[in-house]
């Protein structure tokens, strides 16, 4: 895994460009959104691959791109539509699945019809406001990490900030919800109210990375981290900071990459780290096999 | 499993002339309690008291209500009328005194956690926040969790994803973390069911082991009473209208069952001591038993 961070590190340029890209606020803002964002995508993507709900992270990204163009087919801030829209599908997904886990047939229906949804709302915006900016959609497929102004840069901070330290303080009782629903009701943890709080966060950590990733892109960062985790290691703590370390470390990774190599859109700089990373889980399966 | 089976058809240990359960305060006390799940009344006017200490086993046919009684006693379902005490107070307030063992769980093959982190639920699964690396109370967690570890003789297995132990070692392991925080009522929901035969002995052993060496109560639902029937003190046989409770002698027995269920049922005893109940009901039009499974899906 080591091997493969390394190879991706070692495509940027010699160290002395450096000093220049912590110089540029452009690549200041990137860094302090990117990390924050990648912490919390790493710590929630660590229980919803636990729950078996990355599904909810795949109808969240096309809900956030959904309710960011009907934000703006309205007139809105763009902000205020992502995370209304994110929040509420993820509580009405709660709500569907039994006892606060959403299942797969709940998200499958729900999310093709809001993409539908979003096509609509694109459609408004682009022919209603023809001087308005017409790259609205693909910014928010694919994200404007390095386009962040100093206050959404530290919006985003705070917010992820802000998730990372409510899964931290909910760690034990959730991931007790989440393995073992039935004792954990009875020593009286709220698994109703735990399941409902998390899918709603999840739902804010959506909207944020968002901005960091884009909608389509969410997935990724919310799986890829949380997946290479879970196959490291087996022990539940250690498994969940290391899930919020390894997105991290590709975020940061992706930024460089993208600074150094400027035709990379940073977008697929990050997913490709976190691919990279998660693929190389699977090597010493891979060498093991022959043996067996 | 180390502990020899007591030869089945022992006399009882305790219940032999005066009830404990009604000299002592009572651990489980239920008081014409009924409980109704989506408008039907499961079973009503059941009046129970188990002692301290006792090991009682919780019977009747499927559907009946048994599991439900368990989630009345841990207070997940509130009673429909009656009077349930558990522990000197309100279901669901005793907290970490209670120990729980749903029915039927195993865990995904996939999940990689280790069999001490499932065991490890149980001690601080329930906290709020973080653990400190350096804490003297994360030297004592370790200490308690290989302790019950060593007790249910999960030591062998217990640093193996749990998702790869048979069923007969999830079973111990998932023991080991209701007992973890010392609980002083242990409630079982059918432990025994899916496991083979020499693993039912072990594990009916370890139970009743429990029960004896470390003084904890003991309520388990059963299918079928005879792993279990030398070590109980007594049977709670679970019907519509109502229960039965006594020694295992006085209560499976032709009478006391046709009466219980209204229609004629036979108990048979075979030769090495174990009982066969013939006739019994099954509980009215339902497919197989529903049961939300704790760990994952
Ligand atoms: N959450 C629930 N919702 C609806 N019905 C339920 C629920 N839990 C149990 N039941 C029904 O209540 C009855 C008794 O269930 P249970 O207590 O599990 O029976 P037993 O354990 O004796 O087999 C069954 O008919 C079951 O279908
Ligand atoms: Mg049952």
């Amino acid at each position: 895994m080591t091997g493969a961070l390394a190879a991706v590190t070692a495509a940027a340029p010699p160290w002395a460009a450096w000093g220049g890209a912590f110089g540029h606020p452009f690549f200041q803002h990137a860094l302090l959104a990117g990390t924050a964002i990648a912490a919390a995508a790493g710590l929630t993507g660590y229980f919803l691959v636990l729950r078996a709900q990355v599904f909810v992270g795949d109808a969240l990204s096309h809900v956030a791109f959904t309710g960011a163009l009907a934000a703006l087919a309205f007139g809105a801030d763009l902000r205020i539509g992502l995370y209304a829209a994110a929040v509420a599908v993820a509580l009405l997904l709660g709500g569907m699945g039994t006892r606060g886990r959403a299942d797969d047939v709940a998200i499958g229906s729900v999310f093709s019809w809001i993409l539908g949804l979003g096509v609509f709302f694109l459609t408004l915006y682009t022919t209603s406001r023809s001087a308005g900016n017409g790259s609205a959609g693909v910014s928010v497929l694919f994200g404007s990490i390095f386009g962040l102004s100093s206050a959404q840069a530290l919006t985003a901070a705070l917010v992820g900030l802000g998730i990372c330290a409510t899964l931290a303080a909910v760690a034990r009782p959730l991931l007790f919800a989440s393995l073992d629903e039935a004792v954990a009701a009875a020593r009286g943890v709220p698994v109703r109210l735990l399941g409902f709080g998390f899918l709603a966060l999840a739902g804010v950590c959506a909207a944020e990375a968002t901005q960091a990733v884009g909608s389509l892109l969410i997935l990724g960062l919310l799986a890829a981290p949380a997946g290479a985790a879970h196959r490291l290691t087996g022990r539940p703590l250690p498994a969940l900071a290391l899930s919020g370390a390894l997105a991290v470390a590709e975020m940061w990774t992706g930024l460089a990459v993208s600074y150094a190599v400027p035709r990379m859109p940073p977008s697929f700089s990050i997913l490709a780290a976190a691919t990279a990373v998660y693929a190389a889980t699977y090597l010493p399966t891979l060498r093991r096999r022959p043996a067996v | 499993m180390t502990t020899p089976a007591r030869t089945p058809g022992a006399v009882p240990r305790q219940d032999t002339g005066t009830d404990p359960a009604r000299s002592a305060a009572p651990v489980v006390s239920l008081r014409g309690a009924s409980v109704r799940i989506g408008g039907r009344t499961l079973w009503s006017d059941v009046g129970l008291d188990v002692g301290a200490g006792q090991f009682v086993a919780i019977l009747g046919p499927n559907g009946v209500g048994k599991s439900t009684l368990l989630k009345v006693l841990l207070g997940v379902l509130p009673p429909a009328s009656g009077e349930v005490r558990v522990l000197g107070t309100a279901p669901g307030r005793a907290g970490q005194r209670v120990g729980y063992l749903p029915q039927r769980r195993s865990f995904d093959p996939s999940l990689r956690m280790r069999g001490l982190d499932i065991v490890r639920l149980g001690w601080d699964g329930d906290r709020w926040g973080l653990p400190l690396p350096w804490s003297a109370g994360r030297r004592d967690a370790g200490r308690r969790i290989a302790e019950v570890v060593e007790l249910v003789g999960a030591s062998g297995y217990a640093h193996r994803p749990i998702g790869r132990l048979s069923g007969g070692e999830q079973q111990r392991l998932l023991i080991a973390q209701a007992l973890v925080r010392r609980p002083e009522l242990l409630l079982l929901d059918e432990p025994l069911d899916s496991l083979d035969l020499p693993n039912q002995a072990a594990v009916a052993a370890l139970v009743g082991r429990i029960c004896r060496e470390e003084g904890v109560t003991v309520m388990m639902v059963a299918h079928d009473v005879n792993p279990i029937l030398s070590r109980l003190d007594r049977v709670v046989y679970l019907a519509e209208g109502g229960a039965v409770t006594g020694p295992p002698e006085r209560v499976i027995t032709a009478e006391t069952l046709s009466r219980l269920y209204g229609t004629p049922i036979e108990v048979l005893r075979t030769s090495d001591g174990r009982l066969v109940v013939v006739g019994q009901p099954e509980a009215p039009a339902r497919h197989t038993d529903r049961h939300t499974a704790g760990g994952r899906p």
